[in-house]
């Protein structure tokens, strides 16, 4: 069975009038099915109102389901027994690194999780020293969050739930604010996790180059996912990405273009390198 | 013009004091507090000022940081002085002057009021100087858990606690941004007058209060992802234990008090 199974999910947000009343509705998620395989690396993509954003709170039972069902490890979010098991087990990392912090030393935040789920003290020395090491960040541990840069204070982030031991991590946009540094430091972070630790990765984005080392794509528009495959299959429809308005990496574009005006290059081509040896094939 | 905004005055150190646990010096400030109105002689006030005075050298907390408290007052004790020396008229008369009539006891009763007052700061001063604020809630959350039976929420008033100091920074920050804004946008702040400055602050307050709330219910959503759901069943990673020197501070405290009270009932002296 899949980590995260997702049948049929629809989400409605509503407007209210003055008088409380309901004034209109936004479909932000339209019949998404979905199931995840624990310790895969997926990358959601999709531009702003997609519904991306809203179907990663769905997963760690933020929100509840309008319509249809998500299970997570076989439990459904919308018993609010399961709760609690179900956050621990699907972690989640917001896009603001200062908007989710709650303590004034690196440890301590990084303790917090633990903490809510009653975990020894003991313990929690252990899995917060383990859990700084894993991403990077045990040189900081006496440190006050404010001192530190975006990408540290994501990474901060993340050890404050891998301290948690879940099997997932769902992550919103985490690098929107963050500089290209910040970023990279972040994204390397992930990889590592996934493939030491076997943690499974969701990772919520608008930038195409964050997705190309993942295992599977995710495009959404509209509230519904349009796109669904490894990601040089997602990147070769080079077409219908653009006219959902998003873009695609550089080197894949530059290929499809020439190709368009007649060199025979192979499809799918997302990196640099790739693209020189497609090139340098071609010339030889 | 909001750089110099700091809380929680720490002053780093390693002494006792400062390794006491908090509880410990919450109810040790409240003793003194207490014993400080228990006094009503001179005596028991110089007692007081020797206690104190000694808990400061074992500090290791330099005075000038004790006594940069007592500058908010000064108006206060000017004030309580004051009235206390023309209105209260025991002893002999000193001075009679037009409509003013100063006694030795309105001096005296005067003079006792100001140390009285400035004990009271200084007391507070060296538990906020020795004691870091997360500690200080920490020993809040835990001293006062008997409030917990009449369903008092102290949890959760310590969770509020903790999060506002870590906001302070961050807020702090974000309002710096909000005025360097409005200024790029020819507001000024350098207007003269109470009524303008305070008019002044109004497009710097409303962005700041809204973008506080979005930055609470961002909060909210993070610590629910995080498993948090109140006190209940919820362990520390530093929890607070009592250690023998606070067992031994518990013991001066309340020697300190009996003392106090003896001075108290003593028939006679100042």
């Amino acid at each position: 069975m899949a980590l995260i199974d997702i049948h049929h999910l629809f989400h409605s947000f509503y407007r209210y009038n003055e008088s409380g009343e309901v004034a209109g509705t936004k479909e932000a998620l339209r019949d998404v099915t979905l199931s995840i395989e624990a310790g895969t690396f997926v990358a959601v993509l999709g531009h702003n109102g997609s519904g991306k954003s809203t179907l990663a709170k769905h997963i760690n039972a933020l929100f509840l389901p309008s319509k249809g069902q998500v299970l997570v490890d076989g439990r459904d979010t919308k018993d609010a027994a399961n709760v609690l098991l179900i956050r621990r087990e699907a972690g989640m990392v917001f896009q603001n690194p200062d908007n989710q912090m709650i303590a004034n030393v690196v440890e301590e935040e990084v303790a917090f999780g633990p903490e809510n789920i009653g975990v020894p003290t003991e313990e929690i020395w252990e899995r917060v020293a383990d859990s700084l090491e894993r991403v990077g960040m045990t040189a900081y541990r006496m440190h006050s969050p404010d001192r530190l840069s975006g990408g540290q204070k994501q990474r901060v982030a993340i050890a404050g739930i891998v301290s948690m031991k879940p099997q997932c991590i769902i992550l919103d946009e985490p690098t929107a604010m963050l500089d290209p540094v910040g970023r990279r430091e972040v994204l390397r972070t992930l990889h590592e996790l996934n493939e030491k630790e076997k943690i499974t990765i969701l990772l919520i984005t608008h930038h195409m180059d964050e997705t190309i080392d993942a295992d599977r794509v995710i495009v959404m528009d509209d509230g519904e996912v349009v796109l669904d495959d490894v990601p040089r299959e997602v990147f070769a429809h080079v077409d219908e990405l653009r006219s959902r308005g998003l873009d695609v990496p550089v080197p894949t574009q530059l290929a499809y273009e020439l190709k368009k005006r007649g060199l025979e290059l192979p499809e799918g081509i997302l990196s640099e390198e790739e693209f020189v040896d497609a090139y340098m094939k071609l010339c030889k | 013009m909001f750089k110099d905004i700091t809380l929680g005055q720490y002053y780093p150190g390693e002494s006792v004091i400062h390794k006491l646990d908090p509880r410990t010096k919450l109810s040790g400030t409240m003793l003194f507090l207490i014993s400080l109105f228990i006094n009503d002689k001179f005596i028991g006030l110089g007692l007081a000022l020797l206690f104190l005075a000694t808990m400061v050298k074992i500090s290791g907390v330099p005075a000038r940081f004790i006594t940069r408290g007592l500058k908010g007052i000064f108006l206060i004790v000017l004030i309580t002085v004051l009235f206390s020396v023309f209105y209260v008229n025991t002893g002999t008369l000193l001075v009679d002057f037009w409509i003013f009539k100063i006694y030795s006891g309105g001096l005296s009763n005067a003079a006792f009021i100001a140390i009285r007052i400035m004990l009271l700061v200084l007391g507070s001063s060296l538990m906020t100087l020795t004691t870091t604020p997360t500690r200080l809630t920490d020993g809040l959350e835990k001293g006062l858990r008997c409030l917990n039976i009449i369903h008092f929420p102290v949890h959760s008033l310590a969770m509020i606690m903790s999060i506002a100091l870590r906001f302070i920074p961050i807020l702090t920050q974000e309002m710096n941004k909000i005025q360097k804004a409005q200024m790029a946008r020819g507001a000024d702040f350098e207007k003269r007058g109470f009524l303008r400055r305070i008019r002044g602050f109004v497009p710097l307050l409303v962005p700041l209060i809204i973008s506080a709330f979005r930055r609470a219910a961002d909060l909210a959503q993070a610590m629910d992802a995080r498993c948090y759901h109140g006190g209940k069943g919820r362990t520390k990673m530093k929890p607070l234990r009592y250690a023998r020197r606070d067992f031994i501070g518990y013991l001066v405290l309340f020697s300190f008090l009996a003392l106090t009270i003896v001075i108290r009932i003593m028939p006679y002296g100042y």
